[in-house]
Protein backbone atom coordinates (compact mmCIF):
# COMPACT_ATOMS: atom_id res chain seq x y z
CA UNK A 1 0.00 0.00 0.00
CA UNK A 2 1.80 3.35 -0.85
CA UNK A 3 1.34 5.42 2.30
CA UNK A 4 0.58 9.48 1.46
CA UNK A 5 2.76 11.91 2.81
CA UNK A 6 0.98 14.48 4.55
CA UNK A 7 2.69 17.51 5.93
CA UNK A 8 2.07 18.90 9.31
CA UNK A 9 1.27 22.76 9.49
CA UNK A 10 3.81 24.33 11.02
CA UNK A 11 3.11 25.53 15.03
CA UNK A 12 2.80 29.54 15.26
CA UNK A 13 3.72 30.68 18.57
CA UNK A 14 2.01 34.00 19.65
CA UNK A 15 4.52 36.08 21.31
CA UNK A 16 3.00 38.72 21.37
CA UNK A 17 1.84 38.86 25.23
CA UNK A 18 5.50 38.21 26.09
CA UNK A 19 6.93 40.80 23.85
CA UNK A 20 4.02 43.51 25.21
CA UNK A 21 5.17 41.83 29.05
CA UNK A 22 8.98 41.72 28.37
CA UNK A 23 8.48 45.77 27.27
CA UNK A 24 6.73 46.74 30.42
CA UNK A 25 9.56 45.34 32.50
CA UNK A 26 11.70 47.01 30.76
CA UNK A 27 9.80 50.07 31.03
CA UNK A 28 9.68 50.10 34.73
CA UNK A 29 12.96 49.37 35.38
CA UNK A 30 13.75 52.40 32.96
CA UNK A 31 11.84 54.84 35.75
CA UNK A 32 12.95 53.27 38.55
CA UNK A 33 16.89 53.26 37.67
CA UNK A 34 18.16 56.02 39.51
CA UNK A 35 20.65 58.03 37.86
CA UNK A 36 21.19 60.57 41.10
CA UNK A 37 23.05 57.34 42.00
CA UNK A 38 26.09 59.01 40.33
CA UNK A 39 26.21 61.71 42.84
CA UNK A 40 26.40 59.11 45.66
CA UNK A 41 29.53 57.15 46.67
CA UNK A 42 28.89 53.45 47.59
CA UNK A 43 31.33 53.75 50.64
CA UNK A 44 29.64 56.36 52.60
CA UNK A 45 27.28 55.01 55.12
CA UNK A 46 25.02 57.46 56.40
CA UNK A 47 24.21 58.20 59.56
CA UNK A 48 20.32 57.37 60.69
CA UNK A 49 18.01 59.54 61.72
CA UNK A 50 13.99 59.60 62.27
CA UNK A 51 13.77 63.32 62.91
CA UNK A 52 15.29 64.36 59.99
CA UNK A 53 13.38 65.55 57.04
CA UNK A 54 13.02 64.31 53.66
CA UNK A 55 14.09 66.67 50.54
CA UNK A 56 10.72 67.67 49.54
CA UNK A 57 11.61 70.26 46.86
CA UNK A 58 15.01 70.22 44.34
CA UNK A 59 16.70 73.19 45.16
CA UNK A 60 18.00 75.72 42.67
CA UNK A 61 21.08 74.48 42.92
CA UNK A 62 22.98 71.82 44.89
CA UNK A 63 26.54 70.53 45.24
CA UNK A 64 26.86 67.17 46.98
CA UNK A 65 29.80 66.44 48.74
CA UNK A 66 31.23 62.86 50.24
CA UNK A 67 33.33 62.65 52.97
CA UNK A 68 34.76 59.66 53.31
CA UNK A 69 35.93 58.63 56.80
CA UNK A 70 39.81 59.08 55.92
CA UNK A 71 39.23 62.83 55.06
CA UNK A 72 38.68 62.51 51.01
CA UNK A 73 35.85 64.36 49.63
CA UNK A 74 34.24 62.44 46.37
CA UNK A 75 32.05 64.87 44.28
CA UNK A 76 30.41 63.54 40.95
CA UNK A 77 32.57 60.39 41.16
CA UNK A 78 36.27 62.66 41.28
CA UNK A 79 37.73 61.99 44.59
CA UNK A 80 39.94 64.75 45.68
CA UNK A 81 42.15 63.45 48.59
CA UNK A 82 42.19 66.38 51.18
CA UNK A 83 39.14 69.03 51.88
CA UNK A 84 41.91 71.89 52.03
CA UNK A 85 42.19 70.93 48.04
CA UNK A 86 38.38 71.54 47.57
CA UNK A 87 38.40 75.27 47.04
CA UNK A 88 38.95 75.06 43.35
CA UNK A 89 35.87 72.53 43.06
CA UNK A 90 33.83 74.86 44.73
CA UNK A 91 34.76 77.99 42.71
CA UNK A 92 34.23 75.98 39.61
CA UNK A 93 30.33 74.79 40.63
CA UNK A 94 29.59 77.99 41.50
CA UNK A 95 30.48 79.36 38.42
CA UNK A 96 28.67 76.55 36.90
CA UNK A 97 25.50 77.71 39.09
CA UNK A 98 25.85 81.15 37.74
CA UNK A 99 25.32 80.23 34.32
CA UNK A 100 22.01 78.25 35.31
CA UNK A 101 20.89 82.21 36.74
CA UNK A 102 22.17 80.92 40.59
CA UNK A 103 24.32 83.95 40.81
CA UNK A 104 24.50 84.47 44.74
CA UNK A 105 26.26 81.70 45.96
CA UNK A 106 23.84 81.98 49.50
CA UNK A 107 21.53 80.21 47.24
CA UNK A 108 23.59 77.18 46.14
CA UNK A 109 22.55 74.43 48.43
CA UNK A 110 25.25 71.99 49.48
CA UNK A 111 24.58 68.90 50.57
CA UNK A 112 27.35 67.04 52.81
CA UNK A 113 26.78 62.90 52.86
CA UNK A 114 29.70 62.25 55.59
CA UNK A 115 30.82 58.60 56.85
CA UNK A 116 28.92 57.74 59.98
CA UNK A 117 32.80 57.65 61.41
CA UNK A 118 34.30 60.41 59.80
CA UNK A 119 35.89 62.79 62.79
CA UNK A 120 33.50 65.46 63.19
CA UNK A 121 36.25 67.89 62.87
CA UNK A 122 36.64 67.20 59.11
CA UNK A 123 32.74 68.07 58.86
CA UNK A 124 33.19 70.85 60.15
CA UNK A 125 36.38 72.05 58.40
CA UNK A 126 34.72 71.19 55.26
CA UNK A 127 31.71 73.37 56.32
CA UNK A 128 34.84 75.99 56.64
CA UNK A 129 36.21 75.67 53.34
CA UNK A 130 32.44 76.43 51.70
CA UNK A 131 31.81 79.20 53.48
CA UNK A 132 35.00 80.80 52.53
CA UNK A 133 33.44 80.46 49.01
CA UNK A 134 30.56 82.40 50.44
CA UNK A 135 28.20 78.87 50.72
CA UNK A 136 25.41 79.04 53.55
CA UNK A 137 22.76 76.60 53.14
CA UNK A 138 23.97 73.34 54.14
CA UNK A 139 22.16 69.90 54.13
CA UNK A 140 23.61 67.12 56.72
CA UNK A 141 22.49 64.13 54.86
CA UNK A 142 21.59 60.86 57.25
CA UNK A 143 19.68 57.90 56.00
CA UNK A 144 16.16 58.09 57.35
CA UNK A 145 15.46 55.77 60.03
CA UNK A 146 11.79 54.04 60.20
CA UNK B 1 -17.12 38.31 -14.67
CA UNK B 2 -16.26 36.82 -11.50
CA UNK B 3 -13.71 38.03 -9.30
CA UNK B 4 -11.44 35.56 -7.98
CA UNK B 5 -10.02 36.33 -4.44
CA UNK B 6 -6.50 36.33 -4.00
CA UNK B 7 -4.71 35.49 -0.46
CA UNK B 8 -2.08 37.49 -0.06
CA UNK B 9 0.42 35.32 1.54
CA UNK B 10 1.46 36.70 5.16
CA UNK B 11 5.07 37.86 5.24
CA UNK B 12 6.86 36.33 8.28
CA UNK B 13 8.77 38.77 10.40
CA UNK B 14 11.58 37.22 12.22
CA UNK B 15 11.79 38.08 16.08
CA UNK B 16 14.96 36.72 17.37
CA UNK B 17 16.73 39.42 16.81
CA UNK B 18 14.42 41.59 18.44
CA UNK B 19 13.48 39.18 21.36
CA UNK B 20 17.68 38.71 21.84
CA UNK B 21 18.29 42.73 22.68
CA UNK B 22 15.42 43.15 24.71
CA UNK B 23 15.72 40.11 27.03
CA UNK B 24 19.59 41.22 26.75
CA UNK B 25 17.99 44.96 28.06
CA UNK B 26 15.80 42.85 30.97
CA UNK B 27 19.36 41.02 32.54
CA UNK B 28 20.95 44.55 32.25
CA UNK B 29 18.25 46.43 34.20
CA UNK B 30 17.81 43.82 37.21
CA UNK B 31 21.35 42.95 37.44
CA UNK B 32 21.80 46.98 37.90
CA UNK B 33 18.93 47.87 39.56
CA UNK B 34 19.38 48.37 43.45
CA UNK B 35 17.45 49.43 46.14
CA UNK B 36 18.60 52.26 48.20
CA UNK B 37 17.42 53.41 51.50
CA UNK B 38 15.79 56.57 51.73
CA UNK B 39 17.61 59.79 52.74
CA UNK B 40 17.05 62.97 54.75
CA UNK B 41 18.27 65.92 55.82
CA UNK B 42 19.01 68.33 58.53
CA UNK B 43 19.06 71.94 57.06
CA UNK B 44 22.18 74.53 58.61
CA UNK B 45 22.28 77.50 57.82
CA UNK B 46 25.68 78.91 58.69
CA UNK B 47 26.90 82.41 57.33
CA UNK B 48 30.74 82.31 57.86
CA UNK B 49 30.02 86.25 59.13
CA UNK B 50 26.78 85.74 60.75
CA UNK B 51 27.72 87.78 64.35
CA UNK B 52 29.23 90.82 62.24
CA UNK B 53 26.00 91.23 60.13
CA UNK B 54 23.44 91.31 62.39
CA UNK B 55 21.78 94.36 63.39
CA UNK B 56 21.78 95.99 66.76
CA UNK B 57 18.32 96.51 66.96
CA UNK B 58 17.72 93.00 65.75
CA UNK B 59 16.16 91.02 68.73
CA UNK B 60 18.98 88.19 69.43
CA UNK B 61 17.50 84.22 69.75
CA UNK B 62 17.99 82.39 72.82
CA UNK B 63 21.07 80.39 72.63
CA UNK B 64 21.46 77.01 73.92
CA UNK B 65 24.96 75.59 74.04
CA UNK B 66 25.62 72.18 73.60
CA UNK B 67 29.37 71.55 73.84
CA UNK B 68 30.01 66.85 72.92
CA UNK B 69 32.87 65.75 74.19
CA UNK B 70 34.43 62.87 72.45
CA UNK B 71 36.02 60.38 74.81
CA UNK B 72 37.35 55.90 73.77
CA UNK B 73 37.49 55.41 70.42
CA UNK B 74 35.91 58.82 69.79
CA UNK B 75 32.82 57.80 71.24
CA UNK B 76 30.90 60.26 73.28
CA UNK B 77 31.36 60.68 76.70
CA UNK B 78 29.49 63.73 77.97
CA UNK B 79 27.27 66.59 76.76
CA UNK B 80 27.19 69.65 78.88
CA UNK B 81 24.77 71.97 77.86
CA UNK B 82 23.98 75.93 78.84
CA UNK B 83 21.45 78.40 78.51
CA UNK B 84 21.29 81.77 79.75
CA UNK B 85 22.50 80.72 83.76
CA UNK B 86 21.14 77.44 83.44
CA UNK B 87 24.13 74.09 82.70
CA UNK B 88 23.68 70.72 82.60
CA UNK B 89 25.97 67.94 82.22
CA UNK B 90 24.85 63.97 80.73
CA UNK B 91 26.37 61.14 80.91
CA UNK B 92 25.54 57.78 80.36
CA UNK B 93 22.99 55.69 78.07
CA UNK B 94 20.19 58.28 78.74
CA UNK B 95 22.15 61.70 77.73
CA UNK B 96 20.51 62.47 74.39
CA UNK B 97 16.79 61.81 76.30
CA UNK B 98 18.03 64.42 78.70
CA UNK B 99 19.40 66.99 76.12
CA UNK B 100 16.37 66.56 74.56
CA UNK B 101 14.13 67.23 78.30
CA UNK B 102 16.30 69.94 78.50
CA UNK B 103 15.72 71.59 75.45
CA UNK B 104 12.35 70.92 76.04
CA UNK B 105 12.05 72.69 79.02
CA UNK B 106 13.85 75.67 77.59
CA UNK B 107 11.57 76.14 74.62
CA UNK B 108 8.46 75.83 77.14
CA UNK B 109 9.86 79.03 78.68
CA UNK B 110 9.56 80.77 75.60
CA UNK B 111 5.65 79.49 75.19
CA UNK B 112 4.61 76.85 73.11
CA UNK B 113 7.35 74.71 72.73
CA UNK B 114 6.35 73.70 68.92
CA UNK B 115 6.16 77.43 67.60
CA UNK B 116 9.46 78.58 69.55
CA UNK B 117 11.12 80.05 66.62
CA UNK B 118 13.68 82.57 68.96
CA UNK B 119 15.85 79.61 70.26
CA UNK B 120 19.35 78.42 68.51
CA UNK B 121 21.23 75.36 69.10
CA UNK B 122 24.98 76.10 69.17
CA UNK B 123 26.72 72.82 68.62
CA UNK B 124 31.15 73.06 70.40
CA UNK B 125 31.78 69.65 69.25
CA UNK B 126 35.17 68.01 69.71
CA UNK B 127 36.52 67.35 66.43
CA UNK B 128 37.92 63.81 66.87
CA UNK B 129 34.20 62.93 67.67
CA UNK B 130 32.93 60.58 65.47
CA UNK B 131 30.19 62.27 63.02
CA UNK B 132 27.72 59.58 63.97
CA UNK B 133 27.05 61.03 67.50
CA UNK B 134 27.18 64.45 66.68
CA UNK B 135 24.04 63.46 64.24
CA UNK B 136 22.44 61.78 67.33
CA UNK B 137 22.96 64.72 68.88
CA UNK B 138 21.35 67.10 66.34
CA UNK B 139 18.18 65.03 66.22
CA UNK B 140 18.06 64.95 70.60
CA UNK B 141 17.39 68.77 69.73
CA UNK B 142 16.00 69.05 66.29
CA UNK B 143 12.79 66.90 67.75
CA UNK B 144 11.15 63.61 69.38
CA UNK B 145 10.23 60.91 67.94
CA UNK B 146 6.16 60.44 69.49
CA UNK B 147 4.83 57.08 70.75
CA UNK B 148 2.64 57.15 67.58
CA UNK B 149 5.35 57.95 65.12
CA UNK B 150 5.13 61.22 64.50
CA UNK B 151 7.83 63.76 65.64
CA UNK B 152 7.48 66.63 67.86
CA UNK B 153 9.34 68.99 66.53
CA UNK B 154 12.18 71.31 68.45
CA UNK B 155 14.52 73.81 67.68
CA UNK B 156 15.29 74.15 63.99
CA UNK B 157 18.28 76.67 63.92
CA UNK B 158 21.20 74.49 64.30
CA UNK B 159 24.86 75.88 63.57
CA UNK B 160 28.37 74.80 64.50
CA UNK B 161 30.91 76.36 66.58
CA UNK B 162 34.82 75.69 66.75
CA UNK B 163 36.02 74.67 70.18
CA UNK B 164 38.08 77.23 71.55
Amino acid sequence: MRLKYTPKPPIVLDLTPMIDVTFQLIAFFMFLMNFSQIERAEEIMLPTSAVAVPPRELPAYQIILNLVEDGSVIHDGQRIEKVDFITSLLRREIGAAARQNVGNPGDISVVLRAHQDAPTGLVQELIKKCQESELEKFSLRVKEKK
Amino acid sequence: MRIRSHRRDVAPIDMTAMIDIVFQLMAFFVMTFKVTAMEADFKVRMPLSSEAATPIDELLPRVIQVDLSAGAERNIAAIDVLCDANTATFTGATMFDQLTAFVQQELSREGDAASATGVEVEFVIDPALRYYWTVQAMEAVSGKLQPDGSVQRLVEKIRFREPG
